[in-house]
């Protein structure tokens, strides 16, 4: 136990501490084209959040007045109305305000604000209407290997060998050593305090796998958000929309008689109410319940990632106020305090969303009509578990 | 609203959907079952570890139960046997007491009915001797009156008072 609080302060100090250099890796170089006002950071701020097509870890001026950008460009890959087209996002040159264009298989593409536009038939440069929006190109399917489907993998990957290393030793030992002595814990923590109270003892089996993949894919992903590579994966609209929308498919395929019975035809109710019921239950049920789910990881993550990114902007907005001394000092410490509450919110949600997967598959698998157990007077025994609806 | 939607990417869900599934299937094939299986087995063990322990220990207790059981039927045995043999040793010391006391007393009273005809004799003898004695006195004093008839008297006189000292 102590090893393991050990690892994590240790974990908590570095993503703190890294977070905070993240805001001087902004800070460097304030000259032409780089953020120093008010409307710069916010610009930056919601770029940031956006996906991105390169991995771009930081840029600087060089002696001859020359804006450099480090970082490396990742694959594009497109569906435009020419079919498949695919290369590196190094052919944008970092424009992001659809100045560059890229001629591929007879298609012209520009990026603006982090999106790839098609120009239409004819057009060579993209033109902007009065509210910034593209006027003569339309959006294409885009399955590039973006900043966030970069982060995917690379967490993916992470989990595989991670677990699967824990899986393999289990083949020698029946209690692992390493960093799977730190792993362990948190898969019994998922089964135990999550999947088996709000699905029940036995059902929880089936549904397991799959909660234990998703919290973990959400937590690490929400840690990796906190470092300063600056991923922003499960503040994504698309990915968390994605995960709500296996949740959904899963409670919905699984769900048994009782549970459909209740939303479509609600029993020990008035006939007349149950319609009104029916479509209130079908609205809670596909919609409410997913967007909940989505819109909470979303809007959590991406407020967790404007609060740091605003307080380490307090270094340049409060310069003049403050001195350069005193707003570095203060953004620092204000930025480290939040980052360590992010921490928190890191896992948080992932538990949240988790929690609430499980709980929404409980209630479309649970039995409600089953014989109550009688005690030796012949009194009904209530049901030893039966909270899942203080939850909502 | 809008720029939500301006920012949702499909290309992107669609992307995420097909890594997120596979992403399950390889956790659930190479991670969660083997994981969640050994760690079923372990606790399963470890249930059947601790059922066992219980068990080995009610065992151990009622074979204590047992020996202490035994350890008392064996002391109440010894102590009867030993009350027995004491018992017995007593009841022999007191027979042979008292027949040893009865043969000593017929002896005792034997030896006085000897000792007690053996006095008879003794006295009968003694009276015949007397009478013996008594009749050759009387011959010789018959005898010595027969010469003097003085000393005759007067010898007869002095045995009167002599048988009557004796």
């Amino acid at each position: 136990m102590k090893d393991v609080s050990k690892v994590i302060k240790k974990l908590v100090l570095f993503l703190a501490i890294g977070s905070s250099l993240q805001g001087f890796a902004v800070s460097e170089g304030q000259k032409e084209g780089t953020v120093s006002s008010k409307e710069d950071v916010d610009a930056y701020i919601l770029h940031h959040i956006k996906d991105a097509h390169d991995f771009h870890l930081f840029s600087y001026t060089n002696s001859e007045g020359e804006r450099k950008h480090v970082g490396f460009p990742l694959p594009v890959i497109l569906w435009s109305s020419n079919g498949l087209v695919t290369f590196m996002s190094s052919e944008f040159h970092h424009d992001d305000n659809g100045e560059v264009v890229v001629e591929k298989n007879g298609s012209k593409f520009v990026k603006l604000h982090s999106k790839i536009y098609e120009l239409e038939e004819g057009a060579t440069s993209l033109s902007l209407d009065e509210d910034h929006h593209a006027a003569n190109a339309h959006k294409v399917l885009d399955f590039s290997i973006t900043k966030s489907v970069f982060g995917i993998l690379l967490v993916g990957l992470f989990m595989l060998w991670a677990f699967s290393s824990l899986a393999k030793q289990y083949k020698s030992k029946s209690v692992p050593t390493g960093f799977g002595r730190v792993l362990e814990p948190l898969v019994i923590y998922v089964r135990d305090e999550i999947a088996r109270p709000n699905i029940g003892e036995k059902k929880y089996r089936k549904f397991t796998g799959y909660l234990l993949t998703v919290f973990f894919f959400i937590w690490i992903l929400n840690l990796l958000g906190l470092t300063p590579f600056g991923f922003n994966v499960t503040g994504q609209l698309a990915v968390t929309a994605a995960l709500a929308i296996f949740t959904l498919f899963i409670y919905t395929f699984s769900g048994n008689k009782d549970y459909w019975m209740h939303m479509l035809w609600m029993p020990g109710v008035p006939v007349l109410i149950r319609p009104v019921l029916a479509i209130i239950e079908l609205a809670g049920a596909f919609i409410i319940k997913p967007f909940s789910l989505l819109v909470r990881l979303f809007a959590n993550i991406s407020a967790g990632h404007i609060v740091v990114m605003s307080l380490i902007a307090i270094m340049f907005t409060l310069k003049e106020t403050l001195t350069v001394g005193g707003a570095t000092a203060l953004s620092f410490v204000l930025s480290f305090f939040i980052t360590l509450i992010e921490v928190l919110v890191a896992f948080l949600q992932a538990y949240i969303f988790t929690m609430l997967s499980a709980l929404f598959i409980g209630m479309a698998v649970a039995e409600h009509e089953h014989e109550h157990e009688h005690d030796a007077e012949g009194h009904v025994v209530p049901d030893a578990e039966d909270v899942r609806g203080d939850f909502i | 609203m809008e720029t939500l939607l301006n920012d949702f990417s499909p290309g992107l869900f669609i992307v995420q959907v097909i890594l997120l599934l596979a992403l399950i299937f390889l956790m659930v094939k190479f991670a969660w079952k083997p994981i969640l299986n050994s760690l079923n087995e372990r606790e399963a063990g470890i249930q059947d570890a601790l059922a066992a322990a219980e068990k080995a220990k009610a065992d151990m207790q009622n074979l204590q139960a047992d020996n202490d059981r035994m350890l008392k039927e064996a002391r109440a045995e010894r102590e009867a046997m030993l009350k027995e043999a004491r018992e017995i040793k007593d009841k022999m010391i007191a027979d042979s007491k008292e027949q040893a006391k009865a043969e000593g007393d017929k002896m005792i009273k034997q030896a006085q009915a000897t000792i007690e005809s053996e006095k008879k004799a003794a006295v009968a003898d003694i009276k015949s001797q007397v009478a013996e004695l008594s009749v050759s006195i009387a011959e010789k004093v018959l005898k010595e009156e027969l010469s003097a008839k003085d000393k005759q008297l007067q010898l007869v006189e002095k045995m009167l008072g002599d048988i009557k000292l004796n």
